[in-house]
């Protein structure tokens, strides 16, 4: 036996793993290199993770601006505004809706969300204005706060004038943010503060304006609070309005920014795991090239797992230092984090270092360096020692090892509990690891089958630098499938989004085009029906629909209550469909975008009839756990309303025009507290401008929204999660353009006798060049044809069963992005394999390779 | 009676594949005194090679038997045999076989220190200033000639001590000159050190300087017959 002890044995290992890699070490780091970026980005979320949870806990406060918050979407009853109005040590109260405003200078309009305010709100945080004395002004007189975005969009400054209903404010102040306001939600409803004392003389509080009560509380002592939250909150339930207190909040948002951070780490793992298959591709290779040595080695009488173990402590440690490059890399990419993202934050991030962040990122890159370079390193285990009389005399026997399916399934666990340690659900974490295998394997199916085809039907009638260039691509040591899989991957993260981008815009603008409407007008009392469609129609423009619509709540479904639903948890009722209002319409008719799909529609109620038998949308229905037959009671402001539900409809939601989840017959609710919507079609901006003008001029409650407005909003919704996902989708296309460098630089190691016998028997530059540059364009290529198939099936799916819209993509952007990979992958593969072009062939040849 | 080093009984090595066997060696039994050298020559595909393999321990035969030092090295696993040749074995290749990534002198030590002796420094500085290296120990393989790399081998395969040195064509890449001087090498450590040597050639001018040439054709001995000669260099 050999007479070494354990501890000499150890450091013999690391001796010879030490000087194999000597002449390797750069090229071991390059290997490695592809996986920095993902620890970068996992330590980067992760840290960021970790700062917005402290920062969520330190700013709770700030970010409900105070210690409880009641709120409802119709008046209170006097009752309980007795009560509420007992509460807390110091109280304001808030009223919110959509409003048309009127720039008076410019003369432009558009729907905001007033919040006319009284009391000392915020409690803690503050109203962010410039001056900041605003903050505090605007409270008297005819004063208003208006979002900074709209004052740029209007061309306002401070003291200019806005109208809002009735009355014209002062604007003191431009908005720059309020308690729990985030970028993202002033584009689509944009905020102007006024004092709540100035809401009566602006005339937009009509019966049937749909408004929001808010009720913000300061309690001195917490723990009075604490002792009266239960209360609160059954009085509340009772009154079906919605408490929430720093502590909800705070989980809220932790919950809902956790989600985010989940998703973003496991977009980050993604790009690590792709990094990995780089890594094991890398890995082969160099492997192959140590046969030689580990026969040697053997023959001195090495023995297998001693051989086996100089690899493996070479990548490891490698692979250490690597996943220390990225976790450093990624404690500063964290501090870009927070811009990218500040437009859905509620709160200020600070950039602090988490070293928890940076161990957790600096494990799982030792993890996944040891796991991927294992299976091509298990090939050592079996080199034979007769290699070195004969090389490849022995069989490869790797192809069967075992051992190789204990790797496979190391790494799908591996893959699993990581996604189970973001995810927390078992489910989810399979569903996600089975989601990228699968992704895997038909990126890598896709690669195959082109690869397959183009050496079945190879071009012979092709030039020979352009055959060359091709085969290149299947050659023994390609690296075809590995770039195939990562940069396809990377493109089809930005073809999915250029795609779905393209679906959703079309969709909103298919609606402005072949006379369909493109206006609505709404919060239209009943008193102001016919003269609003009388001004309409002055203006030349149709009435395409006016309909009445009518808020309510759902009392009973089948019998059973809120209460007993929320109670009994083996219902199949949830308690929030009870919550949220419902506005409902009441016709006899259908409309052309409706069609039965169950029981019979009843368009008529008459005084003999024993039910009142209404109609839902059918995916509303199947929400509701509600059949044909069923009966409910709806809470019409107030009056129970027994109904039976008659028939489901199917609706078809893409076009601007009022659809209803609920319709009553005519004959139940004419008398009901109702408002009307009117739609009709604008044909110019001009046009629209001056319609909209009148309307706010003649009937200031009435809102607008125009559809141009909504795209616009769109764009900006879109351009600022395509700026995260592009960020994200980064990760993974710089992880590709790693592998890429890396793999170029392999084959060059073996290329360039190649390159050199080539140029010893007379090729010029230019021939070597169109080779090597046809090579990549081909790998480019075929990656992103590969991206781009898969990008389609994604928009595709997302289109027809998320947005229920066509699918007929444009092709110009997807082919700007085709040509954008081609490139960018030639131009890498020319840059990197430049010295073999420039050397002498002389020089090469002697070199060691 | 001198005692065997090695000894070979009814080894037969047979390649299956494809529904076709090939015989590369049938039958073949010899046996080595401690000490001796013994050449086996024979043309390109007479399975020498197969036969130096099998007898060192590099591979394994499908009947027969290999002793060395009384182990039957057939029977042991692979990591046994490792300890084996590590123990009893030297190798001479024709392409000399040194690690690239490692220096002259750590070629030489690796023997060594897979035994785990302690000291081997001098040990290896001693063997290269026998093989006239010693002012190139901290050089790669990639900077030597062919000659001076296979004299690094030599001193490579003394390193360790062998009772049994196994070469395989040692000159086969080198030119007249070169190849003469490490022949001459080869044949002077061998007897400063006892040692017993195995030559695979197909230089029956080089077999004709062990004591003893073991001919072999088919896979199969066809002579087995001592030299008698002058220029016998044992």
């Amino acid at each position: 036996m050999n007479p070494k002890s354990m501890k000499d044995q150890t450091a013999w290992l690391f001796k010879m793993a030490w000087r194999d890699s000597r002449r390797s070490r750069s090229r071991l780091f390059l290997f490695i290199s592809s996986i920095i970026l993902g620890i970068a980005a996992l330590v980067a979320i992760y840290s960021f993770g970790d700062n917005l949870n402290r920062d969520i806990t330190i700013q709770a406060a700030s970010l409900t601006g105070a210690d409880l918050i009641v709120s409802d979407n119709q008046k209170p009853s006097n009752q309980i505004i007795t009560y509420l109005s007992k509460l807390g040590d110091a109280r304001s109260t808030e009223r919110s809706f959509a409003s048309m405003v009127l720039f008076t200078r410019s003369g432009a309009s558009r729907l905001v969300q007033v919040r006319a305010l009284e009391g000392g709100f915020p409690y803690y945080g503050e109203i962010e204005t410039s001056p900041a004395s605003a903050a505090q002004t605007f409270k008297t007189g005819s004063h208003a706060l208006v979002d900074k975005t709209l004052m740029l969009q209007y061309g306002a400054a401070n003291g200019d004038s806005i109208k809002l209903g009735n009355e014209t404010f002062a604007i003191v102040g431009t908005l720059n943010g309020a308690p729990g306001q985030t970028g993202f939600s002033s584009a689509i409803a944009p905020i102007i503060y006024i004092p709540l004392a100035t809401l009566e003389k602006t005339g937009l509080l009509q019966k049937g304006s749909r408004i929001n009560y808010t009720y913000y509380y300061k309690y001195n002592r917490p723990e009075q609070l604490a002792r009266e939250l239960k209360t609160i909150r059954k009085k509340a339930e009772k009154a079906s309005m919605e408490v929430e207190t720093i502590e909800s909040r705070k989980e809220n948002t932790g919950d809902s920014f956790r989600n985010m951070t989940k998703f973003l780490s496991l977009v980050g793992f993604v790009a690590l795991l792709l990094g990995c298959i780089g890594v094991a591709s890398a890995v082969h290779i160099y492997v192959r090239e140590k046969l030689a040595s580990v026969s040697i080695l053997r023959c001195l009488g090495a023995t297998a797992s001693q051989a086996f173990l100089i690899y493996l402590i070479q990548i490891v440690v490698i692979g250490f230092v690597g996943s220390i490059l990225g976790a450093l890399l990624g404690t500063a990419i964290q501090q870009v984090l927070p811009l990218v993202l500040k437009d859905f934050l509620p709160l200020e991030i600070t950039s602090r270092i988490s070293p928890m962040a940076i161990l957790q990122g600096i494990v799982t890159g030792l993890i996944v360096s040891f796991l991927f370079s294992l299976l091509p390193l298990l090939a050592v285990r079996k080199v034979s020692p007769l290699n070195t009389l004969r090389a490849g005399l022995s069989e490869d026997k790797t192809a069967q090892d075992p051992l190789k399916w204990v790797v496979y399934l190391a790494i799908i666990a591996f893959m699993a509990g990581f996604s189970y340690l973001q995810l927390r659900e078992v489910k989810q974490a399979l569903f996600f690891t089975g989601g990228i295998v699968v992704a895997f394997l038909i990126l890598a199916g896709i690669a195959q089958l082109l690869i397959w085809l183009v050496r079945a039907y190879f071009p012979e009638s092709w030039s020979y630098l352009w055959r060359q260039g091709l085969s290149n691509l299947f050659r023994p040591n390609n690296q075809t499938l590995i770039l195939i899989v990562c940069i396809g991957l990377g493109t089809s993260f930005i073809g999915t989004l250029l795609l779905v981008q393209d679906v959703l815009i079309k969709k909103v603008s298919s609606s402005s085009s072949e006379n369909k409407p493109n206006m609505v007008l709404f919060d239209i009392q009943t008193s102001q029906k016919t003269a609003v469609a009388s001004l309409t129609k002055s203006f030349h423009l149709p009435v395409i629909q006016q309909v009445p619509i009518v808020t309510m709540r759902i009392e009973e479904i089948r019998g059973i209550t809120a209460t007993q639903a929320r109670k009994d948890s083996s219902l199949d009722l949830s308690y929030r469909s009870y919550n949220s209002e419902i506005r409902a319409t009441f016709r006899k008719d259908l409309t052309p975008t409706e069609k039965i799909t169950a029981g019979k529609w009843v368009g008529q109620f008459n005084e003999n009839d024993k039910d009142i038998v209404i109609s839902l949308e059918s995916k509303y229905a199947e929400r509701l756990h509600v059949k044909i037959g069923d009966k409910m009671i709806f809470n019409v402001q107030g009056a129970p309303i027994p109904v039976v539900v008659g028939s489901l409809r199917e609706v078809d939601w893409n076009n601007i025009q009022t659809n209803f989840r609920v319709v009553f017959p005519a004959g139940v609710l004419e008398s009901a507290p109702q408002f009307h919507v009117l739609i009709t079609r604008l044909n110019t901006p001009e046009q629209a401008a001056s319609f909209q003008q009148a309307v706010i001029r003649n009937f200031p409650n009435v809102s607008i929204i125009d559809l141009n407005l909504v795209l616009n909003i769109l764009d900006e919704i879109m351009g600022k999660i395509g700026f995260v996902i592009r960020f994200m989708a980064g990760f993974s296309i710089i992880t590709g353009i790693v592998v890429l460098i890396t793999s170029v630089l392999i084959s060059k190691y073996q290329r360039s006798r190649e390159v050199v016998l080539l140029r010893t028997m007379g090729a010029s530059s230019r021939q070597i060049l169109v080779i090597t540059g046809m090579e990549y364009f081909f790998l480019g290529a075929f990656a992103a044809f590969t991206g781009i198939i898969l990008s389609f099936a994604a928009a595709w799916a997302l289109a027809k069963y998320n947005f229920e819209t066509d699918f007929s993509p444009q092709l110009i952007p997807v082919l700007i992005l085709f040509f954008s990979v081609c490139l960018l992958t030639v131009a890498i593969g020319l840059f990197n394999s430049r010295s073999s072009l420039n050397g002498s062939p002389l020089e090469v040849l002697r070199k060691e390779i | 009676m001198a005692e065997n080093i090695l000894t070979v009984e009814h080894l037969s090595k047979v390649y299956k594949g494809a529904g076709q066997t090939l015989t590369v060696l049938h039958d073949v039994s010899f046996s080595v005194e401690r000490g001796a050298t013994v050449s086996i020559v024979g043309p390109s595909g007479s399975g020498k090679t197969t036969l130096l393999g099998l007898c060192a321990g590099l591979d394994t035969s499908t009947t027969g038997s290999v002793m060395i030092n009384d182990i039957r090295i057939d029977q042991l696993n692979e990591d046994q045999k490792a300890q084996v040749r590590s123990q009893y074995t030297g190798f001479i290749f024709q392409n000399f076989q040194l690690l690239p990534t490692l220096t002259v002198l750590e070629n030489v030590m690796v023997p060594l220190e897979l035994r785990g002796e302690k000291n081997i420094r001098p040990v290896a500085l001693d063997l290269l200033e026998k093989v006239g290296l010693s002012d190139r120990g901290h050089h790669y393989p990639a900077q030597l000639s062919g000659g001076e790399q296979q004299r690094v081998a030599l001193a490579r395969a003394f390193s360790n001590r062998p009772q049994i040195l196994f070469a395989d064509e040692p000159t086969g890449n080198l030119d007249a000159e070169t190849s003469e001087k490490i022949i001459k090498l080869i044949f002077e450590l061998n007897r400063e050190a006892g040692t017993t040597l195995i030559l695979v050639t197909h230089d029956l001018e080089l077999a004709a300087r062990t004591q003893r040439i073991i001919r072999i054709k088919g896979g199969a001995i066809v002579s087995d017959q001592p030299v008698i000669s002058s220029e016998n260099e044992s």
